[in-house]
């Protein structure tokens, strides 16, 4: 997204005009991968504001915030992966576990909160090494791999978890030294202008705009999109596929890491069967935020958005004091209608107009 | 140690004007296990010309042209690259020696924009440390220019490779190896899949970076595409070599009969033609019942 305009050509060598192609800027913004999730989240932001009295408020909106960020830390990483043409069921559970390991790992061996913080750094991005390490090794799909770390992952937090503290929860760490540093990095709260915002809604942004410069203005994301888009071609080039793919899965170890540290430094202790399950809702968030299922198309932005309308349907329907059984329906029509709109984008966009 | 070429194969054009070829095949063969591919087969790509090779399916064509890609290792025979005695290890190292290969099918990345397509795998970048960045401008601006060059006028150089035509993306990946240096530019049957008019824009490109300066090798199955831009012909039948002629010293119509195997095209016209229904399939006519 840069503010350079297509400067206006002078008219083509006459033979030429066959070739040119008219778009109004209309059609451009159609072509964005986030306007489904724009316009989806206008929605159910309008919808909530009419049918919940208190999802204007200031407290409600951080709350919705707060939700988004949590999962949006997440889907940021987890939509580049997927622009990059794969998946990571894991990413639900490792966040789980790189909680865990902070955690256990301060209690057990020092007495100092930040130590257990870079071990479960170094090991929760070994997890996504891991990943990508045999993905590019076995060439098997990606749903088969992770699909197995996801299971081993499972297993192991609860077990060690067991094992270690005999309950399937952690001990409280928060009497150790540095708890209150790292309770400040990771969970802490800030009051602007009358709401409390939670420091994951800086983390989230940062991770987004990061992202975007990285997918749009480096040559590494030049390398995911292609990778994801067409890996052959991109391989015949010169392109480094392998090393990208493994990068892109360590980047969702290290969201992994930030949203563990989050979830330890806020509650205190960690139940280790958490985390099931999310990693569907991260990846359901960079579908709606218009990432191609199949690879090669998406943002980050998008990734962002699609955690939001996650964040106000989900404290939306509280707010409004429904059952939140209703919950999973909207997410899963949401869902739909957001692949179906991709779908027709990238036809839009592969058609060929010979 | 490499051999003066003195050696005149049977068919090849006795145009040794002293200038060394940019790729020379002589006597090139390949075998997959016991089956011959490809056997001594010789060609010339000379910097600024055409080099034909033509044949039917089955022929050999894509044998040689992943020879000189450096996707596959030839089992006798010569390949130098500026008279230098060459093996290919792999098409890396084909490119680092100048030699581009567009095939006809995954010549793109469909979903992205034309310009980052232009840079894929070779990006500039501009700035120093966590701040260097794709230098945007210069890719966009680099990206129109050349294609201009090459007399395909993008408005947008912004929209996804894949709305634009076949012969377009073929234009695109021939400029893109036209603009990063390369000698040699082999084209896999890039008119394969087109239309008439489409094929004509490509062969013009084709053209284009021939007047650039470039050896080209087009490998085709259509003698009149060949013949509309190609300098020599090599015609490849069964993986040996069937004939090799310079422009001047072979008209289309005999291109045509050698390409189809003249003979064999009347035995063909032959079987081909109408002969009353043998009664043992039952006699009917058309218009029985």
């Amino acid at each position: 997204m840069t503010a350079t305009a297509p400067s206006v050509r002078p008219p083509a060598s006459p033979g030429g005009d066959e070739r040119l192609l008219r778009t109004s800027p209309l059609r451009k913004l159609m072509g964005r991968p986030e306007l489904g999730s724009v316009v989806g989240a206008v929605a159910v932001f309008v919808f909530f504001a009419l049918v919940a009295d208190s999802f204007l408020r200031a407290s409600s909106l951080a709350t919705v915030l707060y939700a988004a960020s949590t999962i949006g830390i997440m889907a940021v990483p987890v939509s580049l992966l997927m622009i990059g043409g794969e998946f990571d069921l894991s990413a639900g559970v490792m966040v789980t576990s790189s909680a865990l390991i902070s955690s256990m790992f301060s209690y057990q061996m020092t007495a100092n909160a930040w130590v257990g913080v870079g071990v479960s750094l170094l090991v929760t991005v070994g997890f996504g090494a891991f990943n990508g390490f045999m993905l590019t090794v076995t060439k098997l799909p990606s749903f088969i791999i992770t699909l197995g770390t996801f299971l081993m992952l499972t297993g192991l937090n609860l077990g060690f978890t067991k094992l270690i503290d005999g309950t399937v929860s952690t001990k409280t760490i928060g009497d150790m030294w540095g708890f209150d540093s790292a309770h400040q990095v990771f969970a802490s709260t800030w009051t602007i202008g009358g709401m409390d915002l939670k420091v994951t809604i800086l983390w989230w942004l940062v991770m987004v705009a990061v992202a975007t410069w990285i997918l749009l203005r480096t040559r590494f994301g030049n390398w995911i999109f292609a990778a994801g888009g067409n890996a052959d071609m991109a391989r015949a080039v010169g392109v480094p596929v392998r090393r990208t793919k493994i990068l892109l899965y360590m980047g969702v170890g290290f969201g992994a890491w930030v949203a563990g540290q989050n979830l330890l430094f806020s509650f205190d202790a960690v139940q280790s069967g958490e985390g099931v399950g999310n990693e569907l809702i991260y990846i359901i968030a960079a579908v709606i935020g218009g990432c191609l299922i199949t690879g090669g198309y998406g943002s980050a932005i998008g990734s962002a958005v699609g955690a939001l309308i996650f964040g106000m349907t989900n404290k939306g329907i509280v707010f409004a004091e429904w059952n939140p059984d209703w919950f999973k329906f909207f997410v899963g029509a949401m869902l739909l209608l957001a692949t179906l709109l991709n779908a027709w984008v990238r036809r839009r966009a592969e058609e060929s107009r010979s | 140690m490499i051999e003066p070429p003195e050696e005149v194969t049977p068919g090849r054009p006795a145009r040794e004007d002293g200038r060394t070829p940019l790729v020379e095949l002589a006597d090139v063969s390949k075998y997959y296990g016991n089956i011959r591919a490809l056997e001594g087969v010789s060609l010339e790509v000379h910097p600024g010309e055409i080099t034909c090779v033509l044949g039917d399916n089955g022929a050999g064509k894509s044998t040689l042209i992943k020879i000189i890609a450096g996707l596959h290792q030839h089992d006798g025979g010569d390949l130098r690259i500026e008279g230098e005695t060459a093996v290919l290890g792999s098409p890396r190292e084909a490119l680092d020696r100048g030699i581009a290969t567009v095939y006809q099918d995954l010549a793109v990345v469909a979903l992205m924009p034309v310009w980052r397509n232009f840079f894929l795998g070779s990006e500039p970048t501009k700035g120093k440390g966590p701040f260097r960045r794709l230098d945007v401008d210069f890719m966009r601006e680099t990206t129109r220019a050349q294609l201009l060059r090459m007399g395909i006028d993008l408005r947008d150089v912004d929209q996804p490779i894949g709305t634009l035509s076949g012969g377009e993306r073929q234009c695109v990946a021939i400029a893109r190896a036209v603009y990063f240096g390369a000698k040699v530019l082999v084209l896999d049957e890039p008119t394969a899949a087109l239309g008439v008019k489409q094929s004509g824009v490509v062969l013009k490109y084709v053209a284009a970076a021939r007047d650039a300066g470039l050896g080209v090798v087009l490998i085709t199955h259509n003698p009149h595409h060949a013949y509309l831009v190609g300098d020599r012909f090599v015609l490849l039948k069964r993986g040996a070599m069937a004939g090799s002629h310079a422009k001047d010293g072979i008209a289309l119509d005999e291109l045509i009969q050698q390409m189809a195997g003249g003979s064999e095209l009347e035995e063909l016209s032959h079987e081909l033609a109408r002969a009353p229904v043998p009664d043992h399939l039952g006699g009917h006519t058309a218009d029985a019942e």
